[in-house]
Formats: C-alpha cells, sequence, structure tokens
C-alpha cells in the first residue's frame, strides 16, 4: 500500500496502491501539495492499482482538486474500478471531477 | 440459526483494515453475494468504525470501539458503539447538495445511508445499527453442518 510519484510529458502522475483512506490520506496530501509548491500545475491521480477509498480519502481528492485549481492547475483521475467509481457516483462527485477510463486517457486529454 | 461475532477494537485507525477482513473473512459462505460485502458492507462499517473513533471517542486511544456482527438467515447486521457522548444523525447536511459538494467532510454517514438497507442511531447517538439485507438464504444451516 502506498503511492508513487513520477513526472511524465509536464504532468504529474500519482499511482495509488491498495487503498486511499482516512490512516493514509495525509500522506497522499502531502506529496501532491509538495509537488504543488514547487510549481507543478498538472496532475493525474490513478487508481487503476486500488481497491477501496473511504469517505476520508474522497475528501482528501476534494481538497487536493481545490488547492490545485486555486493555483490554476488541473487535477484528472483514472482508473476507477467499478465499485469506486459507484462511490463517486453516489456523492456525486462523478460531477466535480474529471474522470478517465485510463490514465493514459487523463495524461492525453490534461 | 445465526452467526455473531463481538469484538472490542482498540481506537486506533490502523485497525480497521484488520477488523473489517476479519468479518469479511468469516462471512465466506456469502459466496454469491461478493459485491455486496466487498462495497455495500464493507465500506460502511469502515465508516462507522471510522466515525466511531475519530468524532465518538474523540481519537481517544484508550477508549474502544464495541463492534457486534450478526450473520442471519438473509442479511448481516452491524452494530458499532462507542464510548462517546454521541451526537445529531439528522444535524448531518447533505453532502451532495452544490453548496456541499466541495467540502472535504461529511460523506461517511451519506455513503452508509445509501449502500445499506438500514442505518439507526440509538437515542444518545454513540451506537449505529447497519443492516444489509442479502435477498436470498444465506444458508447458515447448511454452512453449520458442513
Amino acid at each position: 500500500m502506498g503511492f508513487s510519484v513520477v513526472k511524465q510529458d509536464g504532468v504529474t502522475l500519482v499511482d495509488v496502491e491498495g487503498q486511499l483512506i482516512v490512516g493514509n490520506r495525509q500522506e497522499l496530501k502531502q506529496k501532491v501539495l509538495e509537488e504543488l509548491e514547487g510549481g507543478d500545475r498538472r496532475f493525474v491521480i490513478d487508481f487503476a492499482g486500488t481497491g477501496y477509498i473511504d469517505s476520508s480519502g474522497l475528501g482528501v481528492l476534494v481538497s487536493l482538486s481545490k488547492k490545485i485549481r486555486e493555483q490554476g492547475g488541473e487535477l484528472r483521475l483514472s482508473g476507477l474500478n467499478e465499485d469506486l467509481r459507484t462511490l463517486f457516483e453516489l456523492t456525486k462527485l462523478d460531477t466535480l471531477f474529471r474522470i478517465a477510463d485510463t490514465k493514459d486517457e487523463a495524461l492525453a486529454g490534461i | 440459526m445465526s452467526r455473531e461475532i463481538i469484538l472490542e477494537v482498540p481506537n486506533d485507525l490502523r485497525a480497521i483494515e484488520n477488523t473489517i477482513a476479519l468479518v469479511v473473512e468469516r462471512c465466506d459462505f456469502c459466496e454469491g453475494h461478493a459485491r455486496k460485502l466487498n462495497l455495500n458492507f464493507r465500506v460502511s462499517l469502515a465508516e462507522a468504525l471510522a466515525n466511531a473513533m475519530l468524532y465518538g471517542n474523540g481519537g481517544d486511544c484508550r477508549k474502544r470501539v464495541r463492534l457486534e456482527i450478526c450473520l442471519e438467515k438473509d442479511h448481516v447486521r452491524a452494530c458499532v458503539t462507542d464510548q462517546g457522548e454521541g451526537f445529531d444523525p439528522d444535524a448531518i447536511p447533505d453532502p451532495t447538495t452544490p453548496e456541499n459538494l466541495t467540502r472535504p467532510g461529511g460523506r461517511g454517514l451519506f455513503l452508509m445511508r445509501k449502500l445499506m438497507d438500514e442505518v439507526r442511531y440509538n437515542e444518545r447517538g454513540n451506537s449505529v445499527t447497519l443492516v444489509l439485507r442479502l435477498g436470498t438464504d444465506l444458508g447458515l444451516d447448511e454452512a453449520a453442518s458442513a
């Protein structure tokens, strides 16, 4: 379980492995904010390797999206499985985020 | 017949995943309901435990959360009780309205209500009962005799 950060064609790509939950959400937030403070503005967070996101995890994505937009940047999400997509739809967060099927799609469009 | 699991969980967020894994493992006879268990039940139970630890018990590591799971013939019931003063669940705003959508918090109880068939709090507001109906006979009698 963890997060890996790579830079690809000027986009910061974060892979979430395992879970994004109350116990590790601050780690993701810190990693993304460090890159934002370092000048990065385009972000993709990929959930292809993620089994579960809880409400705290959803909350940290909302918070990051707001901070990135405030800096003139953009955050896209990708790789949500059926269950994760259901959580986004139930909470209507699918209307708040740009969500791509795959990280390649997200990277191509950002 | 029914199966019952009672756990006293330490007030430690790191204990949530192991607790849920243990409970879901005991539901091994619910093979035809994997999605309901892995999405509806797992998510709701995790939210209830996190709420109990963070808000109910105020993050106090000296406190505990009591978890009672009852596997009945056609449903699963979970009761999560913290040692806090309780709260008014009706005071939690709808996180999907436009004015609340960009707030970072407030989605835990909403998800429980969406994913479970019943969500009931006791009068004090420190104990929540979650019920998930599985729609078919779980075959507990057969599981017990196997």
